[in-house]
């Protein structure tokens, strides 16, 4: 039986990052209450600021803890502390920094306490998914998320196009998540237990016909492949891409995302283990197969009409949504690699990956709000000329689209070598063929964009377009990210993806 | 004397027949509140199994659970009807036929 540490001190480390943010977004109310209205503009920076630093804390001072993993489980199990869990959490804390950042440019929100602490108050809950190792963490993690988000999506009362975006997402966000909460009791009716570690060593060593064991695991995956917006629980994700605010959807295809595939493959792990990991309890059944082939299937699935359908889309942000169902089918590569336990390449992947594609798709929302609040058009046509128009926003985009295509030197070139060879490693060599078959597809539409900026001419050619200063910080440090990520910064990001990923394999 | 135990397989059945009744509302019913309804019909049918599971078993993480899955369907309710307020005051019909502002 794993044990749970008490350590004081070390449980409330453990949840640090939580409990500031928490304080963060009381600040950012009281704030709201106090200031001036014209003051109150400066709200995203104290959100901004604030989560940046926190990100940059725990990313430089190394909180990551020392022990077996019964002292990783603290306060009862609820939360794993390890560097699985940091490495998460600093990649949805930045990207809550990010768009707390890029929200300044939206009139409507950008002086509005609540709408930060909304904000915030998801980022706790994407960063507790990264953390959480108890099937009561995990649904609450998650739907902390997801409801505030729910509102967030629909913020713009009076917008009708966002309410829809709202009422879209909760519809299928709720549905979803009630499915995954059906699959997590019958996890726990088969147990007995709701820790993931202990759940998963019990489950091992039960005589359970394997169709009970999938439905439970089919089930479960709902609520998790609709945060990554996996086929076929992607419908609501151009809809809401295109009507919620942008900065939120920003948000929705980062933060979220990012935090549903740490606790994807914390879960996979933990509950469903490969045999060679739990290879010291007697009579163990390996149920690692069926969601190895259900990965498989998602993410071939998953990449495939993502680029088949972002080929046709006339808006930027639609086709960005498109594109973002795509990057999560690449990412489900690294998932379906993971049962392979010669290594952690797979699990490591994934971190880098979607390390890279946070900073990325941030880059890429930021220059589109910028265009859409200056020339009131989400059009891929009318980003005809912005090379000229404003050369640093065009430079800015071409490197968010080539880091997504794959391109060199930006980040997404070793995020995908990442994932391919870990798909290789796993004898996966076919799903790495349509891995790069898709990527060519990709290249397509992305590089089209590129040639719209670049070479069409447009009759506002000579209109320049204006970047203030919350901008500049939000597509600096994210661009700064892109290109560090891809050349100076890859071996010490890969090392300690390296060490994330083999904190995951640590099961007794 | 006949013992007033109910079997678990009956309560899992239960729970099984009221979450397949709530996806089919989800699925076949148009009014966004009808569709929410069912939802909660969902979520319920998951409380229930994880009482009956954590009776068998004999701990309580089951029961702690279903406290939370509560707390949250609350706050769940709480947020939905605004949306689906928000989105009468604008459409008059909370027809999700009619959310086609842009295809899908």
């Amino acid at each position: 039986m794993v044990g749970f540490s008490t350590d004081a001190q070390a449980s409330v480390i453990a949840i640090l990052p939580e409990i500031l943010m928490v304080v963060l977004a009381i600040v950012v109310l009281v704030l709201d209450l106090v200031w001036p209205r014209e003051r109150r503009r400066e709200l995203g920076y104290v959100a901004g600021f604030g989560l940046l630093a926190l990100a940059a804390l725990l990313w430089l001072l190394d909180l990551s803890p020392t022990g077996g993993l019964s002292d990783q489980l603290l306060l009862g199990g609820m939360v794993r502390h390890d560097d699985l869990s940091q490495i998460f959490r600093v990649m949805v804390i930045l990207a809550g920094a990010l768009s707390c950042l890029i929200s300044m440019g939206v009139p409507s929100i950008r002086a509005k306490g609540d709408y930060y602490a909304i904000l915030i108050i998801s980022v706790i809950g994407a960063s507790l998914m990264s953390a959480a190792a108890d099937l009561i963490m995990i649904f609450l993690a998650m739907e902390t998320t997801s409801i505030s988000l729910y509102m967030l999506a629909g913020y713009l009362r009076n917008d009708e196009r966002s309410t829809e975006a709202g009422l879209k997402y909760f519809l299928f966000g709720a549905f979803t998540s009630a499915i995954s909460l059906y699959g997590l009791s019958l996890v726990y009716g088969f147990t007995g237990e709701t820790n993931i570690y202990r759940l998963g060593r019990v489950l091992a060593t039960t005589d359970l016909t394997e169709a009970s064991v999938a439905i439970a695991l089919g089930l479960m995956i709902v609520g998790f492949a609709f945060k990554i917006s996996a086929v076929p629980f992607h419908f609501w994700t151009p809809d809401v891409y295109e009507g919620a605010p942008t900065p939120i959807t920003a948000l929705l295809s980062t933060a979220s995302k990012a935090a549903a595939f740490g606790l994807l493959l914390r879960v996979l792990l933990a509950v469903f283990p490969p045999s060679s990991l739990v290879a010291a309890l007697d009579n163990v059944r390996d149920y690692s197969d069926l969601w190895v082939q259900l990965a498989v299937v998602l993410s071939v699935l998953t990449m495939t009409l993502g680029n088949v359908l972002a080929l046709v889309q006339t808006n930027i942000k639609r086709l960005l949504a498109y594109s973002s169902i795509a990057q999560a089918g690449y990412a489900l590569m690294g998932v379906a690699a993971i049962a392979t336990v010669t290594s952690g390449d797979g699990a490591a992947a994934v971190a880098y990956y979607m390390f890279m594609y946070v900073l990325t798709n941030t880059l890429a929302f930021g220059v589109v709000i910028i265009f859409a609040n200056t020339t009131g058009s989400e059009a891929i046509g009318d980003f005809a000329g912005l090379s000229r128009r404003s050369p640093l926003l065009a430079l800015a985009m071409t490197l968010a689209l080539l880091s997504l295509a794959g391109v060199p030197p930006a980040a997404g070139f070793i995020g995908k070598f990442l994932l391919f060879r870990a798909a290789v490693d796993a004898d996966l060599s076919w799903l790495a063929l349509v891995g790069v078959i898709n990527v060519i597809i990709g290249l397509y539409y992305y590089l089209t964009i590129v040639k719209v900026m670049y070479v069409d001419r447009s009759p506002d050619d000579g209109e320049p377009i204006p970047v203030s200063l919350p901008y500049g910080w939000a597509l600096g440090i994210s661009a700064a990210g892109v290109l560090l990520l891809g050349t100076f910064l890859v071996t010490p990001f890969i090392e300690w993806a390296n060490r994330a990923a083999d904190a995951l394999y640590v099961l007794l | 004397m006949e013992s007033s135990e109910v079997a678990i397989e009956l309560y899992v059945v239960l729970s099984a027949i009221l979450f397949i009744m709530g996806a089919l509302g989800v699925l076949l019913r148009r009014n966004a509140i009808l569709i929410f309804m069912s939802v909660e019909l969902m979520l319920n049918a998951a409380n229930l199994a994880l009482a009956a599971f954590a009776r068998q078993w004999g701990n309580g993480d089951g029961q702690v659970l279903v406290f939370f899955v509560m707390t949250v369907a609350a706050a769940e309710v709480a947020v939905g009807l605004a949306l689906i307020v928000a989105i009468f005051r604008t459409k008059h019909s909370i027809d999700i036929d009619e959310l086609h502002k842009f295809s899908g």
